[in-house]
């Protein structure tokens, strides 16, 4: 019997959900949208500017709702749903072809640590903002000085009293130019090891002394920024956890943030979406629908066999319920490695038209997709090497010695 | 279709582990190569196997078995893997029992199933003629005269060959060598006189052997499906077959790279654990990528096969490339990992190697499934 009344909660619910996606979706965030209409990336934030005014529509009913992160608890402005009811609305925004209503580093990763560390005042303040789109947060992580080695991080904040004092630079700060907020690591304790003198701290991108510097990349633009903290002032209630003891939380959001790459697969590692067997057949040529150089072909054929092999990999993992963390690090390494490799089989096989940087001799896709693959040059940097990836395999998987 | 075992599943896989461990060490196989047994597997222990069910696996409960499924005999080969254990139970359990199950005539699945379910017979499937696999590439010849046919060629490199009860033979009945159509399948007593059985002596020291028919005369009712359509039943056979002995495979990688790692903890030099160097680390790593990889490919294609997929040619050549070549780079990296006692007969690794380079051959190596995937895949 307590089946049947769990069957006919959920039932109700998936009711509930239709009725209410079906008065609040707007019509240009659903599939079947006139391709004319204008699409944005909505990331929220104090910046944000629309060139479709529904996108705002959109993101502000599903945030009202708690429906951006719908397992959070609804005191924080979450949804405060149960597994299945998330599951429910994911089947239903999917059946009407719904947009994903905000993108969001927030979401991603600063609320899952905000939960497990904050304190009750630091999840009320900034939780509901997170799940409105109201704040859009950017990662102050790496330094000029620390990329892999992350814990040589430099960027002191001394105790003033009422405040840090935060003086020192950032960098591949994604968005930090569009960003309201920073979750950023800083050095409190200078004469403490390395990993047991860091902390992790929030910082109002508009307090005095923060500035951002856009990077230009071998590809072009992009969204990283150098951020650079002179003399910046940050209340001490802006301490996520105790001092000195950032470092747990930093691994932690880590993990949040290859998990979040690894749930996304292939898609998450940016680049181009073309089919490397279209290309193959378009520039090489084709006989008897097989693209007519072995070489090629053979290359090609163990790259699609691989990609398979991946793919079912992360059903398998799904399928297996999550053991996430043992085995993020690989799908971070190989969903990257993968894309890159797809990437230069790409522009091999287009040939000259492969390199095209620019002018009217080439396709706007050609020469998007020389960016694409210069871009993804950074898969396997961002988010943690693949060279630390492997080191993160054979201690914590395999269990080598160090 | 989920990608893990059910419940069932994960129990023959518990059994067939403890099995390994304890009945069929490698030394199991060790002393029949030593003593040039001449089966090269051992008559108790393959009752024993029998007596657990798993020669009826595949085989309908109606004639004895249990009907457990590709995946409940594959996770059983994946366990025998690790520890090398040799058997009848692929050429038999797997290749036997599923092609007279699925193709058999209501006589036939009542004569031989039993008999396969119980042990009385071991079965061997005779397809290539020539050093590389290629099902199409049929010369023997099967003419009909009165209510039989006539076989007369050479199969090579048969699994099995050498003790097979009863064989299951691929002829050409018209057309030309490369046409998949005009072949047909015989059920054909092993050992008959003008039949010709030369025990193949193979780096892996396993059964196989290669069999020459001189005017062998097969009556009409051991035809083995449809006259002319063998060619749509042996890629079905050699399909389900491809995806068993590619988690065999798995198996063999899983034991070499366990030994492996553990070697890492264990060896010293310089004062210090092999296993600190970054420059073994990362390729243990990678190697466990691929291993993961491939393991997921196998669960999909032996799910897949159980839930009738339409991707099962497709998933088969997916399970054999990398079944292949994980095998492959495994067997050829725990040697070198290993260092001179690797390349010793006394010391285990070098069986996984030389079983590797036999088993990565049969129904088709990587490129063979590699090319076949791009086939199928439509480029």
């Amino acid at each position: 019997m307590m089946w049947e009344n769990n069957m006919t909660q959920i039932d109700s619910f998936r009711e509930e959900v239709k009725q209410w996606l079906d008065d609040n979706c707007p019509a240009s965030m659903r599939a079947g949208a006139d391709p004319e209409t204008p699409l944005d990336e909505v990331w929220g934030g104090r910046k944000a500017v629309y060139k479709n005014p529904e996108s705002k529509v959109w993101l502000d009913r599903m945030g009202a709702k708690g429906w951006t992160m719908p397992t959070v608890p609804s005191e924080y402005g979450g949804g405060g749903l149960s597994k299945e009811e998330v599951k429910v609305l994911n089947e239903e925004m999917f059946s009407i072809g719904a947009k994903t209503p905000l993108l969001s580093f927030g979401i991603w990763m600063l609320a899952p640590v905000l939960l497990e560390y904050g304190s009750e005042e630091q999840k009320k303040e900034h939780l509901p903002k997170i799940i409105k789109g109201e704040i859009r947060w950017c990662q102050g992580y790496s330094e000029p000085g620390s990329g892999s080695d992350l814990a040589s991080l430099a960027t002191k904040a001394e105790d003033i009293g009422e405040h840090f004092m935060v003086n020192g630079q950032k960098v591949w700060t994604s968005y930090a130019d569009k960003a309201d907020w920073i979750f950023a690591l800083v050095r409190t304790g200078p004469k403490e090891p390395k990993h047991d003198g860091i902390s992790f701290l929030l910082i109002d991108m508009e307090t005095n002394g923060v500035s951002t510097k856009p990077i230009t990349l071998i590809s072009g633009k992009s969204p990283f920024c150098e951020t650079f903290f002179d003399d910046v002032k940050v209340p001490k209630s802006n301490l996520i956890g105790q001092l000195n003891a950032g470092w747990a939380i930093a691994k932690a959001l880590l993990q949040h943030e290859r998990a979040f790459i690894s749930n996304f697969g292939l898609a998450a590692a940016v680049g181009s979406k073309k089919d490397l067997v279209t290309i193959a057949k378009k520039h090489i040529g084709e006989e008897n629908g097989k693209i007519n150089n072995g070489f090629y072909r053979s290359e090609i054929a163990s790259h699609k066999i691989k990609e398979h092999a991946f793919g079912l990999t992360l059903q398998r993992a799904g399928d297996e319920g999550g053991k996430a963390s043992a085995t993020a690090s690989m799908f971070k390494l190989y969903g990257t490695e993968h894309n890159k490799k797809r990437h230069e089989l790409m522009i091999a096989a287009m040939g000259t038209d492969g390199v095209a940087w620019d002018g009217d001799e080439f396709d706007d896709s050609d020469k998007n997709l020389t960016k694409a693959w210069l871009r993804t040059k950074g898969n396997s940097l961002e988010g943690g090497t693949s060279e630390v990836q492997l080191n993160v395999i054979s201690k914590r998987v395999l269990g080598l010695p160090s | 279709m989920k990608l893990i075992l059910n419940e069932e599943q994960q129990f023959l896989k518990d059994t067939a582990k403890n099995f390994a461990e304890e009945r069929t060490p490698v030394n199991h196989f060790r002393s029949l190569r030593d003593n040039k047994d001449d089966l090269l597997w051992d008559k108790d222990t393959w009752k024993e196997m029998v007596n657990l069910g798993w020669s009826g696996i595949l085989i309908p409960e109606e004639y004895g078995g249990s009907n457990f499924g590709l995946a409940g005999i594959s996770v059983i080969l994946q366990e025998c893997g690790k520890t090398l254990t040799p058997s009848p139970l692929f050429a038999t359990g797997v290749l036997g029992a599923y092609a007279i199950s699925q193709y058999g005539t209501e006589e036939q699945k009542k004569k031989y199933l039993p008999q396969i379910a119980n042990g009385e017979i071991t079965t061997a499937i005779a397809i290539d003629e020539s050093s590389h696999h290629n099902p199409l590439n049929i010369n023997m010849s099967g003419v009909s005269k009165d209510n039989s046919y006539i076989l007369n060629g050479k199969k090579v490199f048969v699994v099995d060959g050498a003790s097979a009860d009863l064989l299951i033979v691929v002829a050409r009945t018209s057309g030309k060598t490369g046409d998949s159509t005009g072949l047909t399948l015989f059920l054909v007593e092993n050992n008959q006189p003008n039949m010709n059985v030369v025990k193949l002596d193979m780096a892996d020291s396993r059964n196989y052997a290669n069999i020459t028919f001189s005017d062998i005369t097969v009556q009409k009712e051991n035809i083995l499906g449809d006259i002319e359509a063998g060619g749509e039943a042996i890629e079905n056979i050699l399909d389900i077959g491809r995806i068993a002995i590619s988690a065999e495979m798995l198996g063999n990688t899983e034991a070499a790279f366990e030994s492996t790692i553990n070697y890492l903890k264990e060896r010293k030099q310089f004062g210090v654990l092999i296993g600190t160097f970054q420059a073994l680390q990362h390729r243990a790593a990678e190697m466990f990528c691929e291993i993961e990889l491939t393991k997921s490919s196998i669960m999909a294609a032996m799910q897949g096969a159980d839930n009738n997929s339409n991707e099962l040619q497709r998933l088969a050549s997916l399970a054999k490339t990398m079944a292949g070549e994980t095998l492959h780079l495994v067997s050829n990296e725990a040697i070198q990992m290993h260092g001179g006692i690797g390349v010793t007969d006394e010391y285990d690794l070098g069986f996984y190697l030389k079983r590797s380079r036999v088993v990565e051959q049969i129904f088709g190596c990587s490129k063979f499934h590699t090319e076949r995937y791009a086939n199928i895949s439509g480029f």
